[in-house]
């Protein structure tokens, strides 16, 4: 009997896919011989508008890339600027960066967390994180005063002072955080049904991870011990001990989909032990004194990386000696992952592209920019 | 193989007793959620969402203007004349220009707050009022600048008619100074002619 | 009770057709009462509250979404097939409405007291299957194609591990009508299908394990014959969007609405029935003791829907836990554990009731 292959459209007004994004994938039954995504859904032109913009001016713009982890954008891009001045920032405002960071770290793998339950039909905790998100941007909102786009590290220093509350705050938050984690592992992550359906599933060996230029917990779920944190440090982060989750196949082979799921639960717990350490050792000063009066650097080229929540997160930003960028280009870690998606895929059922999708961990609008 | 059989049938029925039990303890943990619009959250006191402009304190100086990214500030300003100058800001700063356009799209405002700080005199800023949604977008342009539209066409009229007469007071003068020089630059022609005369009569 | 009402009216059909009306009644109360109910349930989980506007804490929102969904467009595509299309949700609703009458509400109110009761119940749970595929191919859409054929193969494959252990409580009881299945778990708790039944000497302290075994059993395999989570494919709205419910909009979708949430209260009561001991109380009846002789139906029925509503509650409470299974896996639980188990059950149970 002759049978065709079925070209199903899973468009881009889907509840799964996570943004705008549009998988064609190429079926034979149940069986997924191939997955074409097609993005462009999302964009907005960033890094064409940044080079009418001021330096200063882009950082809002980066802010919404990664809309669930602005702070990490705005990270990235500061820093890259100040490489090309040569301006070195005060050492309060290195640990406040690192603290929101950090915070910035929890909430978005929080969101990857709550959706990646969601799409298999765990309901509930969805909600649990969510709630728990709330909290750590009431932190934000009282220090900046904005909930989700931010705009808060500029080049040089930060736009607000610490608030005063927010040390006491965050502490109180740590301490009703740590039991949340322990709900979510008993609720969804030993779950035997959640075992099942994502377990050995989605496999990604270390070595075609590398190869297929993944990052971040995605490259760690497969079992390579990489973070730019320490292998490539930048800002103070080599004043803090914490440790790099990895995926070791815990239940199943590694680099499954519950690898890397587990993998971000494990980073939210390492990033709870920074935030901790770096809390009680913030230095006195003044955040904005080095800000410069104008951001004018000098011609030349620079390429900073960061550990974004979501992977390895480039700018490579071309001055030519004037107040706007000549060129600012984006390295997007979520472009990376979604082209991996045709390989993982391969040989598993319709419903389980759903889970690799969720566990990849992609936001459209960093893909589209 | 049996033993993993029977391994998988007591994990299946254990974890989902173990889950159950945590959604059975959060049915009595009280809601988390507020009962909009009766009750509302409180926002913190850096809360930023619509902005506002106090039309007595703005000088014109544009800054806040230029730190926009989305371009939605939009300033005119006229210069005004010495004898109808712009009243002092509420700090005591004097003032030189009537702002007589600024208007604030809303819709395009993207809160990033570049704008609040390059000012100096703290006129714009951003408040906490957050449920400001309209029927038709053109009413999200917040008109600021308090004059008239015959108050503008007055500043401007003045304005030009002072750089007019300024204009002209400046030509005659220098058509003044003109004659002078030539008077001065004949007086002195006439002088060094009257001169070779002593000579005249000294031989 | 239909002897009563022929005693009133004096003509047959008419005592036949009134005693449908209070079934009918009760399904539509339910319904209202359950979706309300889901929707609080999912809420408090949640922790946030749910509907709170319409009447108090939104008891009446139910009423409001099914206004709503009357009062709408009903689309029919060209390229569906109109004659299945507009048939498929009446079928599956007739087909769990008609296993309401064997239920025994209470010992003078049974719609039909036949000798083949759950044999009735299981046979038009099964028709359903038609319903289904008819709706997922007349909707001329790959989604619900999908969903529709999933959903058919799920129902059938878990009707064998139901019919077995039915098979095995039909040997404990010896008999297949509902009702005197019932009358054989009277008077105090420990007559109750879960603690051995109507079996008499050892054989009732052996049979406890077994019987929670196969109360299990009958557990797992009525939830996925009703298309519950975690077994609700058919309508997994993350990956299919919503099955073979897609295409249908208006009163069709409130049938295929309603009657999910009927089949959930009659495989409550089956449960209920077997191993629970229907609509008997635990500890006698206050009417009994009272000497009040009208007050003991009133009580059995309270007893009955207590019951019921219990087991639709757990279904609610796993509905909010789990995540859902693949289909795959579906198959797997149904023909690698649950078959076997009930088969070795019901021969132990049977060597058991040997003795």
């Amino acid at each position: 009997m002759k049978t065709e292959e079925m070209i199903l459209n899973m468009g881009p007004q889907h509840p799964s896919t996570h943004g705008v994004l549009r998988l064609e994938l190429v079926l034979d039954g149940e069986v997924v011989h191939d997955v074409k995504p097609h993005i462009g859904y999302l964009h907005r032109c960033m890094e064409k508008h940044s080079e009418a913009m001021t330096y200063s001016q882009v950082v809002p713009y980066t802010d919404r890339m990664d809309y669930l982890a602005s702070m990490y954008n705005n990270f990235g891009y500061v820093t890259a600027v100040e490489k090309l001045m040569d301006i070195k920032v005060s050492e309060r405002v290195e640990y406040i960066r690192v603290i929101m960071g950090e915070l910035q770290r929890i909430a978005s793998h929080l969101v990857a967390l709550g959706t990646f339950g969601l799409d298999l039909g765990a309901f509930t905790p969805f909600l649990y994180l969510f709630r728990d998100r709330e909290k750590i941007l009431d932190l934000f909102e009282i220090t900046c005063g904005a909930r989700l786009l931010y705009n808060y590290m500029w080049v040089g220093g930060l736009s607000h002072d610490i608030h005063p509350d927010f040390i006491r705050k965050t502490k109180e938050f740590i301490n009703y955080f740590r039991p949340t984690i322990v709900e979510l592992n008993n609720l969804l992550t030993f779950n035997k049904i959640f075992i099942e359906r994502t377990a050995n599933i989605g496999i990604c060996p270390a070595k075609e991870a590398i190869n297929l230029g993944l990052s971040g917990p995605n490259l760690r779920g497969s079992g390579v011990k990489f973070d730019l944190r320490k292998d490539d440090t930048y800002s103070i982060y080599n004043r803090f001990d914490f440790d790099i989750p990895v995926g070791q196949g815990l239940v199943g082979t590694v680099g499954d989909c519950w690898d890397r799921y587990y993998v971000r639960v494990q980073e939210v717990e390492q990033s709870l032990r920074i935030i901790e350490q770096a809390i009680d050792q913030i230095p006195d000063g003044d955040v904005k004194k080095e800000i410069p009066r104008r951001v004018k650097p000098p011609v030349g080229t620079v390429y900073h990386r960061v550990e974004a929540p979501k992977g390895e997160l480039g700018y490579f930003i071309v001055s030519d000696g004037s107040v706007n960028p000549a060129r600012v280009k984006v390295r997007a870690p979520s472009f990376v992952s979604l082209s991996a998606l045709g390989q993982m895929a391969k040989g598993y059922l319709v419903a389980d592209v759903v889970a690799i999708l969720g566990s990849l961990d992609i936001v459209l609008g960093e893909i589209d920019r | 193989m049996i033993k993993n059989y029977f391994k998988n049938t007591w994990e299946g029925l254990y974890t989902i007793l173990v889950g159950m039990k945590i959604t059975w303890k959060h049915l009595f943990v009280p809601a988390v959620t507020l009962q909009y619009p009766e009750e509302r959250a409180k926002l913190p006191e850096r809360a930023r969402n619509r902005l506002f402009l106090n039309y007595n304190d703005c000088i014109g100086c544009m800054q806040c203007a230029t730190a926009c990214p989305v371009n939605c500030i939009d300033i005119e300003t006229v210069k005004g004349i010495p004898t109808d100058m712009p009243s002092e800001t509420s700090k005591g700063q004097k003032k030189a220009l009537w702002v007589t356009k600024f208007d604030i799209d809303t819709a395009k405002c993207c809160f990033c707050q570049l704008c609040v700080y390059p000012c100096p005199t703290e006129a714009i800023y951003m408040t906490d009022i957050y449920e400001y949604s309209e029927f038709d977008r053109d009413s999200l342009v917040y008109n600021f600048a308090s004059l008239t539209q015959a108050e503008v066409k007055e500043k401007q009229e003045n304005f030009d008619k002072f750089q007019a007469e300024k204009e002209a007071q400046k030509e005659a003068a220098a058509k003044a100074k003109a004659e002078a020089d030539a008077k001065k630059a004949a007086e002195d022609k006439a002088k060094l002619e009257a001169k070779p005369s002593d000579d005249e009569i000294k031989e | 009770m239909q002897n009563y009402l022929i005693e009133i009216f004096g003509s047959e059909i008419v005592a036949y057709i009134l005693s449908t009306v209070p079934v009918l009644a009760f399904i539509v109360i339910f319904v209202l009462f359950a979706v309300w109910l889901e929707r609080k349930v999912s809420a408090h989980m949640q922790d946030r509250l749910g509907p709170m506007r319409v009447g108090w804490h939104g008891v009446l929102q139910t009423v409001a979404d099914f206004i709503k969904l009357l009062q709408k467009e009903d689309i029919i595509a060209d390229a569906n097939d109109k004659a299945l299309f507009n048939i498929a949700p009446y079928v599956v609703f007739v087909a769990t409405l008609v296993t309401y009458t064997m239920l025994p509400f209470t010992s003078i109110f049974i719609g039909s007291n036949a000798d083949v009761g759950i044999f009735f119940v299981l046979a038009f749970s099964g028709a359903v299957v038609a319903g289904i595929l008819m709706a997922g191919w007349a909707s001329n859409n790959k989604y619900s194609l999908y969903g529709s054929l999933r959903s058919a193969a799920q129902i059938v494959s878990y009707e064998i591990p139901t019919a077995l252990v039915v098979l095995t409580m039909i040997m404990v009881y010896g008999t297949m009508s509902l009702g005197e299945i019932t009358i054989a778990q009277t008077s105090q708790f420990w007559n109750w299908g879960i603690f051995g039944g109507p079996v008499l000497g050892i054989g009732k302290i052996l049979l406890v394990p077994f019987m929670f075994v196969a109360f299990l059993i009958l557990f797992i395999s009525t939830l996925a014959e009703s298309n519950r989570t975690p077994f609700d494919l058919p309508e997994s709205e993350s990956e299919l969007v919503a099955g073979f419910n897609t295409e249908y909009s208006g009163i069709k979708f409130s049938m295929f609405f309603l009657s999910e949430f009927a089949n959930m209260f009659l495989i409550g009561s089956v449960l209920v029935i077997f191993f629970f001991g229907g609509y008997n109380s635990p500890f006698g009846y206050l009417g009994n003791l009272l000497g009040v002789e009208w007050l003991v139906p009133i009580e059995q029925l309270f007893w009955f829907l207590a019951k019921g509503m219990f087991f639709v509650f757990v279904d609610m409470w796993l509905r909010w836990t789990l995540p859902r299974v693949r289909v795959d896996q579906l198959m797997t639980i149904c023909w690698k554990y649950l078959i076997p188990y009930a088969f070795f059950n019901l021969l132990i149970v049977g060597l058991i009731l040997l003795i």
